[in-house]
């Protein structure tokens, strides 16, 4: 199964503040380990929210808004793409991550949908459904 | 943390760490069922222990330091002849001693040499190829023997066997636990892939049951080529096989319909493929070429997996270029198999009768009796060519011979559609 890791942003790194050296040795070293353990298929930092937009939907409506954006802790400020065997093997991962930022911060851990996570209970014809509706949205658009 | 919450967080902890752990363990007891064992005990005392003391900060360490422990009192309590006491215990003081200043960075170093030596030592000549596959799935994947009954659809007992008689054999023939030199490496790697290909194909392609494929197997054996690559990465073949595994697996999703039966590549909706492992096939594949690599019997596949791969539809596929891929690995590879997809290659680029005129010898070759790709392919061009009889007479006989009953029922329904 697939997990997708996010780092949430902080001031600093919303301030367009690089890691130090330090940091980014250990987070060097710590995406080496990783890779040797087969477990990154992706990852990338982000540019602060103030080089971003938004698009909000409203109906038929869109608008779009530029960054930054305010709600700093719940901002993204990098991802990874894991393939993991467990939720608590992405969690024994993340737990061996060096701090990201300086003093507080959060990391979250987020399962893919993958079709099999439907299990018996989502059967081919519900399968078929879901992929008529699919079609059906796509054809309406 | 409830107690079930520690096993799941314990199984996961074994699983990051348990061929590091195993492969420490055999440099040091010079035998890799004992270094299992050990490990095992380690596992066992973990079990116990976690749940009321939670898991350790650097749970590695803890495992190791209390499997070297085990190691120990084993060697107290047992009978084992003096003269293997001795070895070991100079092999443990030796290893200690080096150490000392910083055992966790001691081991830290020789960690990528020690689990390549396990990947050696689990794939050798000696043994046969299911001890291969299950040993490495074992202390290399980390996976239970349950599992591995499991994944391969036999009784749990079999598996077993299989694992104690394999660390039995290697004990036996007192096979070294090292990294093969010259002329025996190119021999020796190609077991190795060749181990992780077969459980990557097992997953790909189930054989036997109903099931089509099971992904847990493919995705256990990237994992396992991924890690291998990093451990070797001077080898332009690790790359190639990582590359064909990537742009395979990048077609899983897309490879079966709603109701369960399989699509074939040129009916794929490609939007359904998985880019981030295009993506990263790709660049596995350029990174054999970069290492001149590209001839290699994995990066050749890797290549015409790659074409596919790059077609963004069917009709853009660059078949030509797949025939002449197939071709360089025939030469290098000659197989009945490869003449059969060289074939197919070919009546694309060139039409059915081309690719007839490939596959009609093959008819009579030994190696492909009973296969049921053959009167597939050869079945399908007829149908191209407009010669019906003939052709559904192929496709019913590939009918018998596939063990995948959903196949079965793919080809029945094209001969239904003949008529």
């Amino acid at each position: 199964m697939r997990f997708m890791i996010l780092i949430k942003a902080d001031k600093n790194s919303e301030a367009g503040v690089l890691p130090d050296q330090k940091l980014l040795t250990e987070m060097g070293k710590f995406n080496e380990e990783l890779v040797k353990a087969g477990v990154m298929l992706a990852g990338e930092g982000l540019q602060p929210s103030s080089k971003g937009a938004r698009v909000r939907f409203s109906g038929k409506n869109r608008s779009v808004i530029d960054g930054p954006f305010s709600e700093t802790k719940e901002l993204i400020a990098g991802f990874w793409l894991w393939q993991c065997k467990s939720k608590e093997e992405a969690i024994e991962w993340v737990k061996r991550c060096p701090n990201p930022m300086e003093g507080e911060s959060e990391v979250e851990i987020r399962q893919v949908f993958e079709n099999e996570d439907f299990g018996a209970e989502f059967t081919p014809e519900l399968r078929a459904q879901e992929d008529r509706i699919r079609a059906e949205i796509a054809a309406r658009q | 943390m409830t107690e079930s919450a520690t096993h799941r967080a314990i199984d996961a902890v074994w699983r990051i760490e348990s061929a590091k752990l195993i492969a420490g363990l055999t440099r040091i007891v010079r035998d890799v069922g004992l270094a299992e064992d050990l490990a095992q005990d380690a596992l066992l005392i973990a079990l116990e222990r976690w749940p009321e003391t939670g898991v350790p900060d650097n749970p590695g360490a803890w495992l190791m330091a209390t499997a070297k422990h085990r190691a120990i009192d084993r060697l107290r309590r047992s009978k084992l002849v003096e003269r293997k006491h001795e070895e070991l215990g100079y092999e443990m003081e030796s290893h200690q001693e080096t150490a000392a200043p910083d055992l966790d960075a001691a081991i830290d170093d020789n960690v990528g040499d020690d689990l390549l030596r396990l990947v050696f030592i689990s794939c050798h000549p000696v043994l046969t190829t299911e001890a291969r596959v299950a040993l490495t799935l074992r202390l290399l994947g980390g996976l239970t023997t349950v599992e591995i009954a499991r994944a391969f659809l036999v009784p749990e007992p079999t598996i077993a066997q299989r694992i104690v008689r394999a660390k039995r054999t290697l004990s036996d023939a007192k096979v070294p636990f090292e990294v093969p030199r010259g002329d025996e490496l190119a021999a020796r790697l190609s077991s190795v892939l060749g181990v992780i290909y077969l459980i990557f194909n097992e997953g790909y392609s189930a054989t036997a049951g109903d099931s089509w494929t099971r992904p847990a197997l493919c995705e256990e054996a990237l994992r396992l080529g991924r890690i291998l690559a990093e451990l070797a990465p001077q080898e332009p073949e690790v790359h190639g096989l990582v590359a064909l595994m990537e742009i395979q697996a990048s077609r899983l999703r897309a490879r079966v319909s709603p109701s369960g039966k399989p699509v074939v590549l040129l009916d794929q909706d490609r939007s359904r493929w998985d880019h981030i492992l295009v993506r990263r096939g790709l660049a596995a594949l350029e990174r054999a070429e970069k290492l001149g690599g590209a001839v290699g019997p994995y990066a050749l596949q890797s290549a015409i997996a790659a074409c596919h791969a790059r077609a963004k539809t069917p009709g853009e596929t660059d078949w030509a270029r797949i025939a002449a891929l197939y071709h360089q690995l025939a030469q290098i590879a000659p197989s009945p198999i490869v003449e059969l997809n060289r074939a197919v290659a070919v009546s694309m680029a060139f039409g059915p009768a081309a690719g007839l005129a490939i596959v009609d010898p093959l008819v009579s070759e030994p190696a492909l009796e009973g296969y049921h790709l053959l009167p597939t392919v050869r079945g399908d061009f007829l149908a191209k060519l407009g010669r019906v009889e003939e052709a559904r007479a192929e496709l019913e006989r590939a009918a018998s011979l596939t063990r995948n009953t959903t196949e079965r029922e793919l080809l029945l329904e094209r001969v239904a559609a003949l008529r």
